[in-house]
């Protein structure tokens, strides 16, 4: 029928086009589907297969600094794991998981209880007021993040702001060593992700029903447990959201820990990059990245995708 | 047939009993959202037993009045007692009153028994007695079979029928209920109606309903208030409402009525007589109304109350003629469009006892409209 419409009427070139596409197998809905598919195989796809390749390969004193994967150069077949195998033998690796997964579950539970109230009370605000707060939660965005971190090395430095303002109080007498500790690491990791917990949070309680809240109330419930039996089960998914984009970049993260946490906060991140810039060791680099991603990502994405699931049964 | 024998029973008209202690009182309460009154200076009392209906058009207030008694608003002015208690510092969840919210207000996290058996879980109430009582009134709203389903798989008149029970099930005092059967069919409405009716026989629950279909009203209630922007502009049992309305806006909004514009002309204690261009006669009514003459009135004649022939009665009073200008059969009874020789359209119907009237009055006949002297209201605004 549509080849018939095209022989009879001259149509617009775009719908030509279109019908010549429909044609091909390429449906307005395909084109919609190929943007982010094209997105992440460009930017995401590609750089891990080059990672994959060079956590195969050997250092080497070359440019680039490692043994090519084929070729005569290449590492022989049965040395081709040894990069993993030495992911498994040093403890260094498994103890800077293990901390960077303290650090960023601890730092998603603080931001969860610290941006929870924040949502809640932007969402129940009026409109005018609502965009105002949402405003000052992403303010710091545009300042940069390295000159936000940086401020707070001014802040809890030995006679930083804060010692300076707790000495003039009186609640100390002598400065408290706060900068280069893993408190101090704490505060940076969870000042810097809050409003990645906030936002998706508020997106979530902002279109609650507050009617449901008046009809618990009406059945008799009072309003902190109506909090905890209504809003907090219809915010699961904000929750989880907001969990989920502290939680992973957190594991990874590098900055924070360098400039606060002091020598000794030996994270993932951190090792990555020592493999890397110090070491020159390019392929170890790269098979604690992959780990990261495998031991990490994967299951996450498992998790996320039966979460959806269960959502589309429930929604 | 129900609704005679339910309301029979209640028929102790409480309202007239000076003595009667109202169980909800309303005293001059105004609500303002703004600038915006959304319910003006009402006072009202509702005693314990009833089934009063709120009735009006769209906007008109019924809701808010509503939400101010659960308790999620406060009047802006005025007062509310419930059993003699000033609501004002009294929080909805522990106010004597379920409601049941016209948007239903469903849990959407919560299987249908959740969602019903929540209040009685807050109560405290045994978990035997829960699913025995959750058990009963799903089954009274016929949806014991969707007892685990989440009510975005439910239809629109089934998640109303879950409101309805999940503010049925706590058998409070007060029950407040927005709009309860709009989204039912004809047949699952007259059981739910008696059910209702059953409820209130059995456990002297009084009822607030709002409803938007006048039928059911008629049918439901011991009392009717009509609102109308924001005011309460007539309180009545049903046939109070329907035969007396006191003002236009009641006697057009309850039923369908024919409406003449006129001015009186003789009022005495047993008759007033009101000339009316629109009527085209005289309209003699037989009882005073207390005017002075020269007043200007609106008289409503019910369509069922005007009667047609071919003959006129040469009274010179309530008798005026006019052409047939349409006829629609519904069965039981017969709806004439007749346009009087003023221009004035009038409705009548007429019910059809007779199969084929011999009779039979149709298109462009040449016709007289009459009543009898008792049918008119007379109505001063
Ligand atoms: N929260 C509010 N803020 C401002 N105006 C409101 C609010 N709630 C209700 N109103 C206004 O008050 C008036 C009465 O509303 P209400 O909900 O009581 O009407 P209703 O009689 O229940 O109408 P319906 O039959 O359509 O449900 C409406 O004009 C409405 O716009
Ligand atoms: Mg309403």
């Amino acid at each position: 029928m549509a080849a018939e419409t095209v022989d009879h009427s001259p149509l617009p070139l775009g719908r030509q086009i279109q019908h010549i596409l429909v044609k091909l197998g390429f449906r307005p809905r395909t084109a919609v589907i190929f943007v982010p598919y094209f997105w992440l195989t460009l930017f995401f796809l590609v750089p891990f297969f080059f990672v994959l390749k060079i956590s195969f390969a050997q250092t080497i004193i070359a440019q680039p600094p490692y043994t090519p994967l084929f070729g005569p150069d290449s590492v022989p077949t049965h040395e081709l794991l040894d990069n993993f195998r030495r992911l498994f033998q040093d403890t260094i690796y498994f103890d800077a998981y293990l901390t960077s997964l303290q650090l960023a579950a601890i730092s998603t539970v603080i931001c969860l209880l610290i941006g929870y109230p924040m949502a809640y009370g932007i969402a129940r605000c009026a409109p005018s007021t609502r965009s105002l707060l949402l405003m000052a939660i992403i303010l710091p965005f545009w300042t940069s993040f390295l000159i936000r971190v940086y401020a707070w090395m001014g802040i809890l430095n030995t006679n930083g702001v804060l010692n300076n303002f707790l000495l003039w109080l009186g609640v100390i007498d002598a400065p408290l060593n706060l900068l280069y500790t893993p408190l101090a690491m704490y505060i940076g990791v969870v000042y810097s992700y809050l409003p990645f917990m906030i936002l998706p949070l508020y997106a979530n309680l902002e279109k609650m029903d507050v009617s449901l809240l008046e009809a618990a109330a009406d059945l008799g419930c009072r309003p902190i447990k109506a909090f905890f039996v209504i809003t907090v089960p219809l915010s699961f998914p904000g929750i989880v959201a907001g969990s989920m984009l502290v939680f992973i970049p957190a594991v990874g993260e590098y900055v924070i820990p360098e400039l606060l946490g002091g020598p000794n906060a030996l994270m993932i991140g951190r090792v990555v990059w020592n493999e890397f810039a110090q070491n020159r060791d390019w392929p170890m680099a790269s098979v604690v990245a992959i780990a990261v991603l495998a031991l990490l990502v994967v299951p996450i994405m498992f998790f996320q995708y039966y979460q959806n699931k269960s959502q589309e049964r429930a929604a | 047939m129900a609704a005679e024998r339910a309301k029979a029973d209640s028929q102790t008209e409480t309202w007239n009993d000076p003595d009667a202690v109202p169980y909800i009182r309303i005293e001059n309460v105004t609500k303002k959202f703004g600038d915006f009154v959304a319910v003006n200076n009402v006072s009202l009392d509702v005693y314990r037993g009833e089934l009063f209906a709120l009735l009006g058009g769209s906007g008109c207030g019924k809701t808010t009045l509503l939400r101010m008694l659960a308790g999620f608003e406060q009047p802006t002015t005025g007062k509310i007692y419930i059993d003699g208690v000033d609501m004002a510092d009294i929080p909805p969840y522990e106010r004597p009153t379920n409601m049941m919210f016209q948007s239903y207000a469903l849990f959407p996290h919560m299987t249908v028994e959740q969602n019903v058996s929540f209040g009685l879980k807050q109560d405290r109430v045994p978990a035997d007695e829960i699913k025995k009582r959750v058990g009963d009134i799903l089954d009274m709203v016929q949806m014991r079979n969707f007892a685990h389903r989440k009510p975005h798989q439910l239809s629109g008149g089934q998640r109303q029928r879950v409101a309805l029970a999940r503010s049925l099930v706590k058998e409070p005092k007060l029950l407040l209920l927005d709009e309860p059967l709009g989204a039912l069919d004809k047949k699952l409405r007259e059981a739910t109606q008696f059910e209702i009716m059953n409820i209130q026989d059995r456990l002297g629950i009084t009822f607030m309903v709002v409803t938007h279909d006048q039928e059911e009203a008629m049918t439901l209630a011991t009392r009717i208030g009509v609102m109308n922007h924001g005011q309460i502009v007539q309180v009545g049992t049903p046939k109070e409402i329907y035969e007396y309305p006191n003002t236009k806006f009641v006697a057009d909004f309850i039923g369908s009525v024919n409406l003449f514009e006129g001015y009186i002309q003789e009022d005495e204690a047993d008759h007033v007589l009101i000339a009316s261009e629109e009527a085209g006669c005289p309209i003699y009514i037989d009882h005073g109304i207390s005017a002075a003459p020269g007043a200007e009135v609106f008289v409503a004649i019910r369509p069922e109350k005007l009667e047609l022939s071919k003959t006129s009665t040469g009274t010179g009073h309530n008798c005026t003629p006019g052409t047939v200008k349409g006829v629609a059969y519904m069965g039981n009874l017969s709806v004439y469009l007749v346009q009087l020789d003023s221009g004035k359209e009038v409705k009548i119907s007429m019910s059809n006892q007779r199969r084929a009237a011999e009779h039979a009055i149709d298109w462009d006949d040449r016709v007289y409209v009459t009543w009898h002297a008792n049918s008119p209201v007379a109505l001063l605004s």
